[in-house]
């Protein structure tokens, strides 16, 4: 099988997980105590507006057929309304979504360098004051709270030694401390996968090979081996990236970042229901994405899968 | 195991011998040693500490705003005059006690439908792991963080959205253990002696999931607290004037150019609580099985 028709099998496999996903966030809106119309229209509205807007929103019609305009209005890019500032949704998405876009992908790179370098060295050396130092750095950075440690940095580099701004958006250096906050745990994550899956392969028999036919070390663990301990390494890169969605709503909240996340959470605050729809619907699509192309890049980095 | 595999009641005898063992290897564990010390140290203060403290969690006193951390109040005072230890030491009962109700729904909404969904297969089970990887398709902390905007606020909400947001894990975990184990030659030979379904879930499948199902509910223990102070601090957990440790956070994010001991100590106890839980957890993966080894994270 091709590469070509192996990613169109994936994307087409992703279909009905993606329709599921509608359905999820559809129902919910229809699980809200109260009644939705009731809630656009504010407490002020007449019983006649309220109506209107029930008849506007297809609420008298049947659940399925709810449904059904729900895809539709999906299907041509509409997310509907916010109950606050009457702007589209959509609209609203993509104005926020490019500083969210900006501060994940920063992180994912810092992550899988940090991580990376860091799992090589660990692996490289064990039972070694170094491996044992990483090792717990790893430890604090899956257990440590990223509201805290954002908050942490902020007293350090901004409140006492007035490095970098404490929040906020637009230079370069209001990024480095939303990067390192939300990238903490994704390098604690990826050093130890890339610790433990590189130990394994150094056991192994061809690693010997390469070692008796008088390679260096460097060569040995860089070229033979990592190639071979990355598998396991991108599976987790993309697993966590839920993690990493989750950590960047609240790393926006403590940076004052105007990403998608805190816009998440103000729609929350303030029961704005159709932009959680739209927001949640948003993430859930970009993690179904990112693990698509995760599952694509394993060819590269494994020749043994035939995308099978 | 083989002599688990008879229907009699004789594996607590081939249990001892193995318990033992994995004592040993625990303790061996260092770091789980550690970690089991800190909860205990976290349980002894939500336990005793209420009657040592001079001061009520909720009790405001404003010729004591926003104090540095001193002999009277170790850990500084809020924009309220609140002592900051005792809703520290509050907090933690609030935290673990939102955690464990959180794991335990999760498991008892996870685990049925994964030990069902495993054992007989079939179109249920096809079922129910399409609705699981829709549910996975949403990230941990954004399921819980949408459950609560459907929920609203509150501590009983709270318990609840994080439950049901690791349910999903849950079914998947025990799906897997129980497919593995199905195959074993004990549950066959126990429904060849005519064990009923329900017989050879109870005795011969779910005991063997015990040691994943342990593991998992220690770590989770860590990720309910961290979720639930995670909404917490956006304000969107436990309501206010409780003391949990995220609430008190995010209050004292505000303060923070002034006053820096308002967030850092309730964010110090979430880090060493959940911190205890992945070490405890990480122990007891390596004790109980000693194939799965090193650390997946999660």
């Amino acid at each position: 099988m091709s590469l070509g028709s192996y990613i169109l099998r994936r994307l087409l496999l992703a279909v009905p997980t993606l329709l599921g996903v509608t359905v999820v966030i559809f129902l919910l809106l229809r699980l809200i105590p109260g009644d939705p119309a009731r809630l656009i229209a504010g407490l002020t509205a007449s019983e006649e507006e309220v109506q209107r807007i029930r008849e506007e929103l297809g609420l008298t019609r049947p659940l399925y057929q709810q449904y059904l305009i729900f895809l539709d209005q999906l299907r041509r890019g509409d997310l509907g309304v916010s109950a606050v500032t009457r702007a589209p949704v959509a609209e609203e998405i993509a104005q926020r979504l490019p500083p969210t876009v900006l501060l994940a992908v920063c992180s994912v790179t810092v992550a899988a360098i940090a991580g990376l370098a860091a799992g090589i060295l660990s692996a490289t050396r064990p039972g070694s004051a170094l491996d044992y130092l990483v090792m717990a750095g790893a430890m604090a950075g899956v257990s440590i709270p990223v509201f805290w440690l954002g908050i942490m940095l902020m007293l350090l580099f901004a409140v006492t030694l007035h490095w970098l701004p404490a929040g906020g958006y637009g230079t370069a250096a209001h990024l480095v401390l939303p990067t390192l906050t939300l990238s903490a745990f994704s390098v604690a994550i990826i050093a130890r996968m890339t610790r433990s899956s590189l130990l394994e392969v150094l056991h192994q028999e061809f690693v010997r090979t390469a070692r008796a036919k008088g390679l260096g070390p460097r060569a040995v663990v860089l070229r033979h081996a990592l190639q071979n301990a990355l598998i396991p390494v991108l599976t987790v890169l993309g697993l966590q990236f839920g993690a990493l969605m989750g950590g960047a709503v609240l790393t926006e909240t403590t940076f004052a970042w105007p990403g998608i996340g805190r816009l998440l959470v103000s729609a929350v605050s303030s029961r704005d229901y159709a932009v959680v729809q739209g927001v949640v619907l948003m993430f859930a699509v970009i993690y179904i994405m990112v693990n698509l192309v995760v599952d694509v890049l394993y060819g590269y980095v494994d020749p043994r899968i035939h995308y099978g | 195991m083989s002599i688990r595999a008879s229907t009699t009641d004789s594996w607590p005898i081939v249990g001892a011998p193995r318990r033992a063992g994995f004592a040993r290897r625990l303790r061996r564990r260092r770091t789980a040693v550690a970690g089991a010390a800190i909860l205990a140290i976290f349980l002894a203060a939500a336990a005793v500490g209420p009657w040592l403290l001079p001061y009520r969690p909720n009790e405001a006193d404003f010729e004591q705003v926003l104090r540095r951390p001193s002999w009277a109040h170790p850990f500084g005072t809020d924009n309220l005059g609140r002592d900051l230890l005792t809703r520290v030491v509050y907090g933690a009962r609030v935290s673990f006690l939102i955690g464990l109700l959180g794991v335990a729904l999760s498991v008892a909404s996870g685990v049925p439908l994964g030990l069902v969904s495993g054992y007989w297969g079939g179109r249920a089970d096809l079922l129910l792991q399409r609705a699981v990887d829709i549910l996975l398709a949403f990230p941990g902390f954004l399921l819980a963080l949408t459950l609560v905007a459907v929920l609203g606020v509150g501590v009983l909400n709270v318990v609840v959205s994080v439950g049901l947001a690791a349910a999903p894990t849950y079914i998947r975990l025990m799906r897997g253990v129980v497919l593995a184990v199905r195959e074993h030659a004990y549950v066959e030979a126990a429904r060849a002696v005519g064990a009923s379904d329900g017989r050879v879930l109870r005795r011969h499948i779910l005991p063997n999931c015990l040691a994943p199902l342990i593991v998992q509910s220690t770590l989770q223990l860590g990720t309910a607290i961290l979720t639930a102070a995670g909404l917490g601090f956006l304000g969107l957990g436990v309501r206010p004037p409780t003391p949990e440790w995220g609430t008190m956070l995010g209050e004292g994010q505000t303060y923070v150019f002034s006053s820096w001991y308002i967030a850092t100590f309730p964010g110090l106890a979430i880090f060493l609580a959940v911190m205890a839980f992945n070490l405890l957890g990480d122990g007891l993966r390596d004790a109980l099985d000693p194939r799965l080894i090193g650390p997946q994270g999660r």
